[in-house]
């Protein structure tokens, strides 16, 4: 319970389900905030203390678990570790992956809990094979996404009782209508542990920036950057080049590289990406082959299957093929290649795979290929 | 539910009750000059002046507060303030390692904002506040020119142990140094001989911080004495209803305090009920090594249970014993975190404590935990039993009862909390 409406309505909703059900507010930050601060980031005292008084008012217990040390060695650390290896981390998967369904989940089953249950909006389906993790009925509030890399362990201890709500309005009423005081209260966007939004301000107090060049895809140097950490691939805006592109266009971010210290600019079209693979890939339940939608092959390797890619959380998916093969290095790599070209994928987003509503899994996208070559 | 953590709070004793509810019968400020008032002052000075007689001071050292932590930030501060304005040199506050809160945020905040300095006084494995060698009191006094107090424990509240408050008071007097003693964990407890060394407060103490709510009176509810020739700026001003204090005195609050003081006093010179209370605890500890024998007992009292029955330690037995808080049992379970076993104990319907302060609801390894030389590991496990008058056998054994499994499950989480296995 973070102190948000919609896991105070998920519990509600667990309580009237006739589960037991206790509230749990995780401390992840060693010095929270005492006022909310609005709708940016999560959690302020202030949350901690709504979170508290919703679960009064569903006449539960309420604890507070604190995960900070873990939170910030699994989720925090590993947010700037990736920034600073050029690559562009989801830190709310990596929560997801290895505190709300990990270490909480954990620590609830040995003190004898079931489940943990969230806010998220998700859906889990009892399929013939086995749980299956699906969007929710509102497909703006859809946020499977991020639940993409939970596995089947992690999916038979979770609910998600918001799953099938037609829309964040009628969870609104219905948190008004139980007088929950936090029915009106906003949404918080952003990453959590970054309350002023202000992540390259945030990044550049942590990784000491290294001045260095940015280059066409030919080489050429056409500007300088002050710290290759807070460039994402895709990025437009404040490049500051001091070079205009020959056809006078503007030009995005299509690559960082740490070893070089360089950031790689070029044309819209450059940013399109015909394949993503990712070696650290994992199933939402029942693979592929043992959901019948690929055949296994040799050593791990599974045939092309239909699916969609997501590679943001509130991107549109976009039809693709995929299958798991040997790599480059020997090692199995989920392989994606979207139909039609995706635009700006980098290296460290999560790249979830569909199979119409049901997520079917997940890869950490170690590699892509672009659309369009360099001429030589 | 049954209630096992009387040292956060004690029920409400019935007197107590009785008390402020007589007092709320007639309306009248005890300031005012009319007959309403005077009828109000009549018991407010009454309660003050039974209250006084606790401590074998006059009513005039007795200042009424909003709690024991008023109390302690007044004496804190106050005299800080007090003695620096004498004296500017005068600028250091001596403190033991293992306060509590109220007083370690407060001398905090007199560093950061007042330009005090603090001289930390160590304490020893069961949490007694050590004199000599090197981190002792004798050595943090120095001569005694450039302090300004010193402020201690009568009685740690978290794990139990009595403090040296005469030899304190002693040293100190000997350098011309004021004490406070919080008192806050000890009154009403243990009898005043049993930290004061003798049944009236001797000198050199120059102030005591108490708490109503810890002996049955009502929460909101304290006072500070402040003995003749010692001197406080006062935090609170707006018409010195009182020495050093400012505020419609509070009469059904200082009623219902005093009415809890004399029941205390009243159980103290009881001997049955005080060997009937030190049995339960001992059963209770017993009970533990006997069940839950990983569980390591702290304090003065845990290490008494700690040390073999053999014929040998008696002596140091009965020593131990009689440094300890009768109420109270802590322990640390080795592998467990201490809110995995309040949730469980609390899901088994037993309300009991870790002992240390929370912040935002999460409780914390205890600084008096560490200060007495346990990793942060050890004091993650901590769980603070504490028994009060109401307490039955029964409860205890029914404690007892769901205290074995609770901490095998308790292990189990702490287990997976330094391994995880899901989401690697």
């Amino acid at each position: 319970m973070s102190g948000g409406v919609d896991s105070a309505v998920a519990a509600a909703r667990a309580v009237d389900a006739g589960h037991e059900v206790v509230g749990v507010h995780l401390a992840l930050s060693r010095m929270p905030g005492t006022l909310r601060t609005g709708s940016r980031g999560c959690c302020t005292i202030e949350d901690s203390l709504d979170a508290r008084r919703a679960a009064s008012m569903l006449g539960i217990p309420f604890y507070v678990w604190d995960f900070s040390e873990r939170f910030k060695a699994d989720v925090v650390d590993d947010f700037i570790t990736e920034y600073a290896a050029g690559r562009t981390p989801n830190p709310c998967m990596r929560c997801n992956e290895r505190i709300k369904f990990a270490a909480v989940l954990e620590k609830a089953l040995a003190l004898g809990f079931d489940a943990v249950a969230t806010g998220h909006y998700a859906h889990i389906v009892e399929g013939a094979r086995g749980r299956e993790l699906h969007r929710a009925s509102d497909e703006a509030k859809d946020q499977s996404y991020v639940l993409g890399v939970l596995t089947a362990e992690q999916l038979a201890h979770a609910m998600f009782p918001l799953g099938t709500t037609p829309s964040k309005a009628v969870v609104r009423a219905e948190a008004a209508e139980r007088g929950l005081t936090v029915a009106q209260k906003p949404d918080s966007h952003d990453i959590c542990f970054i309350p002023d939004g202000d992540t390259r301000g945030w990044l550049s107090e942590r990784i000491a920036p290294t001045p260095g060049a940015i280059v066409d895809r030919e080489g050429a140097v056409v500007g300088q950057h002050e710290g290759s950490e807070s460039y994402t691939v895709g990025q437009r805006r404040g490049l500051g080049l001091s070079i205009p592109a020959p056809d006078g266009r503007a030009r995005f971010v299509l690559e960082v590289r740490t070893r070089s210290n360089e950031v790689v600019v070029g044309p819209k079209e450059a940013l399109a990406v015909s394949e993503l693979a990712g070696s650290r890939f994992t199933w939402a339940g029942a693979d592929p082959v043992a959901s019948e939608l690929a055949d296994a092959g040799a050593d791990g390797e599974m045939s092309w299957f239909d699916c969609q890619v997501q590679v943001r959380a509130h991107a549109d998916p976009v039809d693709a093929r995929a299958r798991v093969a040997h790599g480059d290095e020997s090692q199995l790599e989920l392989v994606i290649e979207p139909l039609e070209p995706l635009l700006g994928v980098a290296p460290g987003q999560t790249a979830v795979v569909y199979a119409g509503t049901r997520v079917l899994g997940q890869c950490t996208i170690d590699r892509t290929r672009s659309a369009v070559p360099v001429s030589a | 539910m049954i209630y096992l953590d009387h040292a956060a709070g004690a029920p409400l004793e019935p007197v107590a009750r009785e008390a402020w509810l007589a007092a709320h019968e007639s309306v009248g400020n005890p300031s005012s000059i009319h007959g309403a008032g005077q009828q109000a002052r009549a018991v407010l000075d009454d309660a003050r002046a039974r209250i006084a007689a606790a401590f074998g001071v006059d009513s005039i050292e007795v200042t009424l507060t909003g709690g024991g932590t008023e109390a302690v930030n007044l004496a804190i501060k106050g005299m800080l303030w007090h003695r620096r304005a004498t004296d500017p040199a005068r600028r250091r506050i001596v403190v033991p390692r293992a306060e509590h809160h109220a007083t370690l945020d407060t001398v905090h905040w007199l560093a950061d904002h007042e330009n005090a300095e603090i001289s930390w006084v160590d304490v020893d494995e069961i949490g007694r506040l050590r004199l000599d060698g090197r981190g002792g009191l004798r050595e943090a006094l120095g001569d005694g020119h450039d302090v300004a107090l010193v402020s201690m424990l009568a009685a740690n509240n978290e794990v139990g142990t009595l403090q040296p408050v005469a030899d304190v008071a002693a040293l100190a007097a000997a350098v011309g140094v004021p004490v406070h003693v919080d008192a806050i964990a000890a009154f009403g407890h243990v009898p005043l001989s049993a930290w004061a060394g003798a049944s009236t407060l001797p000198d050199g103490i120059a102030a005591v911080s108490i708490s109503a709510h810890k002996i049955g009176g009502p929460v909101g509810v304290g006072a500070l004495v402040l003995r003749r020739g010692f001197d406080a700026v006062p935090l609170v001003h707006g018409g010195t209803q009182q020495r050093a204090r400012s505020g419609t005195m509070d009469v059904a609050g200082a009623a219902a305090f005093a009415a809890a003081v004399e029941l205390a006093d009243q159980r103290l010179r009881d001997p049955d009920v005080v060997a009937a209370q030190h049995a339960l605890r001992d059963r209770l500890a017993a009970g533990i090594r006997q069940r839950v024998p990983q569980a390591v007992l702290r304090g003065a009292a845990g290490q008494r249970w700690m040390i073999a029955p053999s014929p040998g330690h008696a002596e140091q037995r009965s020593a131990l014993d009689a440094m300890a808080l009768p109420g109270t049992v802590h322990l640390t379970v080795p592998g467990a975190e201490g809110d995995s076993l309040l949730l469980l104990l609390d899901h088994a319907g037993f309300a009991v404590s870790t002992g240390s302060a929370c912040q935002a609801g999460v409780p914390e390894p205890s600084h008096v935990l560490l200060a007495m030389g346990m990793s942060d590991e050890e004091a993650r496990g901590a769980l603070r039993i504490s028994l009060g008058a109401s307490t039955t056998i029964d409860e205890v054994d029914a404690l007892l009862a769901v205290l074995p499994d609770a901490v095998e499950r308790a292990q189990s989480a702490g287990l997976s909390a330094r391994a995880p296995r899901l989401g690697r």
